[in-house]
């Protein structure tokens, strides 16, 4: 009973905060638009061709392809030249018939990315017959690139699907190698586990905050002068924000999915569950840390030491290539098992049901986590 | 014979290398008041949080209401009120007095009138609707006396509690006091306003982790063969 009146007390004071309250549920949907502004930005990104004895019907397509400008030249080495001095970005040449060599100066990852869709989109639309089984070819050879280019240069692997998306709407290589494989859209596979930072991250602050300054202006001692127990001002901080951090998750969830475009083939409710599991966690990880702070510039500075690392060993980059060490550090990070479900509901629509690993490992944080904090308040009073 | 509120005994309290309390012997009975005085820094907050079972003595015992402290049920029987005040700031005068009565365990029924009456007995009712964050200091240490006094409590533990505030209001607390203890409470108290010590029933004062003069007022001002309390701190203290 006392938990919730200390629930109802902390939900008051923060409705009464703006700031924080904004913070918690504006501040993840600014980042969230910022991003999708910024992904969108590098689809509008065009590149100059050279070709060198092309087919003419391939070298008109192309040409006509939005935000591809195709310049024909009379010799390789002059094509060359030109690449050398940056006024083009790529050179085709079609060597012999329906054999090509394409040149790309790879300065920047978004062009070459463009260049290829573009060029796989013209033969396609071509659909000259003598010419799709070099496509089949090629499309092979595009895909082995991107899968490159996913590990070389992750932004320019986001921006891939932009340009191919417009550029070939009837390509059949597209359903091939681009959309849905993980490996090659890095945005797609990055989306579920930013999701759950925001979570963890703003959730982590705001609770810890709240807490420490209950400690430094002295009502938790006064609060501890009264017969409540320990456990029930934990619960009440974790019920409080447990509904706030359920609301959070509404909003990111709904803005990712709104604003981003991210498809989710499982269900959306499950992400929420994931989403607010792991919010909990974080929730009690701030109360934890929080008791290790004096100030709340101390808590601030478990940002870059406690919360940034998580999103490094979450599962964004690739862990496989690393000493076995180091991916030990991920298993003991919940953003790891949270980033995990997240990922398979949202790619491959795992249900929750098949999930019961990642969820028991983040309940047992959970669990473990609140037995600390309870433990952790005898600091202030031995009862 | 009266019942024995706070009986401390012996208390020994050491942070790091510094000795606070050597030994300490204090009693409060019920239908007393107990005045602490002594130096800033004698360890009279020290002592007191030991007694509420907030800080852990190196020796001695601390017996509350009975019971050996720390222990948290017997917390819901006792008023404290710390010297700092802590309140939230972001809630009214009557939301903090609502949650500090609902966390010592106040009947619903009765957590309303028991908000007006000690809001009433500081002054504070017409303040009650407004936020904390705009209270002056000596309201913020009125709503602090409200709170320890919220849910009838058979003791009182004040740390300092007529730090800023007037002569007028001072001595309409001072009567508060007198009738709790005529009504059978028991009253532990700091202070540094030596007119206060004179109100008390008997007076401590502590000095150099040690209680150094224990009675009531009237007889410490014999045996130290002077006019007040404040001489009497005066002289102990070596000063005068
Ligand atoms: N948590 C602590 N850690 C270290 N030293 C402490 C702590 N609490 C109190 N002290 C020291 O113990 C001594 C007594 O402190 P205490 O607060 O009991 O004094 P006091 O008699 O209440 O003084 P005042 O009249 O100024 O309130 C002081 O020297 C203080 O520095
Ligand atoms: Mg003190």
């Amino acid at each position: 009973m006392r938990a919730l009146y200390i629930a109802r007390r902390v939900v008051t004071e923060l409705i009464r905060d703006k700031r924080t309250l904004a913070l918690m549920f504006v501040a993840p949907v600014l980042i969230m638009f910022l991003m999708k502004l910024i992904f969108t930005q590098s689809a509008s990104t065009s590149v100059k061709v050279a070709t060198v004895d092309l087919n003419n019907n391939v070298r008109t397509t192309l040409n006509d392809i939005k935000h591809v400008a195709v310049s024909k030249k009379a010799s390789n080495a002059s094509a060359q030249q030109a690449l050398r001095d940056q006024k083009v970005d790529a050179v085709i040449h079609e060597t012999s018939a329906s054999h090509y060599t394409i040149t790309y100066a790879n300065t920047d990852a978004t062009k070459t990315s463009l260049v290829k869709a573009g060029f796989n989109a013209a033969l396609t639309q071509n659909g000259m017959k003598t010419l799709k089984q070099t496509t089949v070819k090629l499309s092979r050879t595009v895909s082995q690139m991107a899968a490159t280019i996913a590990r070389l240069s992750p932004q320019a692997a986001a921006a891939m699907k932009q340009p191919k998306a417009k550029a070939q709407p009837r390509a059949k290589i597209k359903s091939r190698y681009n959309y849905g494989d993980k490996n090659t859209d890095f945005f797609d596979k990055i989306v579920p586990i930013l999701m759950g930072f925001f979570v963890f991250f703003f959730v982590f602050l705001i609770s810890g905050m709240a807490l420490l300054k209950e400690r430094t202006t002295g009502t938790l001692d006064r609060l501890l002068a009264t017969p409540v127990r320990r456990g029930e001002i934990v619960l009440g901080y974790m019920i409080s924000y447990g509904i706030l951090a359920l609301i959070q998750t509404v909003i990111i969830v709904l803005t990712t999915v709104g604003f981003m475009g991210v498809e989710i083939t499982g269900s959306l409710g499950a992400v929420m569950v994931i989403n607010f599991l792991l919010a909990l966690v974080a929730l009690a990880f701030g109360i934890l840390l929080s008791t290790l702070a004096q100030s709340e510039f101390q808590m601030m500075q478990f940002i870059p030491i406690i919360v940034i690392p998580q999103i490094f060993f979450s599962g964004i980059v690739s862990l496989d290539s690393l000493a076995s060490w180091v991916k030990d550090i991920s298993y003991v990070l919940p953003l790891t098992y949270a980033g995990n479900a997240m990922t398979q509901i949202i790619m491959d629509g795992t249900k929750l049901t098949s999930l019961g690993v990642d969820i028991g490992v983040l309940l047992l944080f959970l669990l473990v986590l609140t037995g600390l904090n309870v433990r952790g308040m005898r600091r202030y009073r031995k009862v | 014979m009266t019942t024995r509120l706070i009986d401390l005994k012996h208390l020994q309290k050491k942070f790091g290398q510094q000795t606070v309390l050597a030994d300490v012997s204090l009693h409060v009975d019920a239908g007393q008041i107990l005045g602490l005085i002594g130096p800033s820094g004698a360890g009279k907050s020290t002592a007191i949080k030991i007694a509420l079972g907030m800080e852990v003595a190196d020796g001695g015992d601390a017996l509350v209401l009975a019971t050996h402290m720390p222990n948290r049920p017997l917390l819901g029987r006792i008023g404290y009120m710390a010297q700092d005040d802590s309140l939230y700031d972001a809630l009214t005068g009557a939301e903090n007095l609502r949650f500090f009565g609902r966390m010592k365990g106040v009947k619903k029924d009765a957590l309303a009138a028991d908000i007006a009456h000690v809001a009433d007995v500081v002054d504070l009712t017409p303040a009650l609707a407004k936020r904390v964050s705009g209270y002056s200091g000596g309201m913020r240490r009125r709503l602090s006396l409200a709170i320890a006094l919220l849910g009838d409590p058979e003791l009182l533990v004040l740390d300092e509690p007529t730090v800023g505030i007037d002569p007028a209001l001072r001595r309409k607390i001072w009567h508060e006091l007198h009738q709790l203890r005529d009504a059978g409470r028991g009253v532990l108290i700091t202070t540094h306003v030596m007119d206060e010590a004179e109100l008390t029933d008997e007076v401590a004062l502590l000095l150099d982790g040690k209680v150094m003069a224990y009675d009531a007022p009237a007889k410490l001002e014999a045996l130290y063969q002077v006019k007040t309390i404040e001489e009497v701190f005066l002289k102990a203290e070596g000063v005068a």
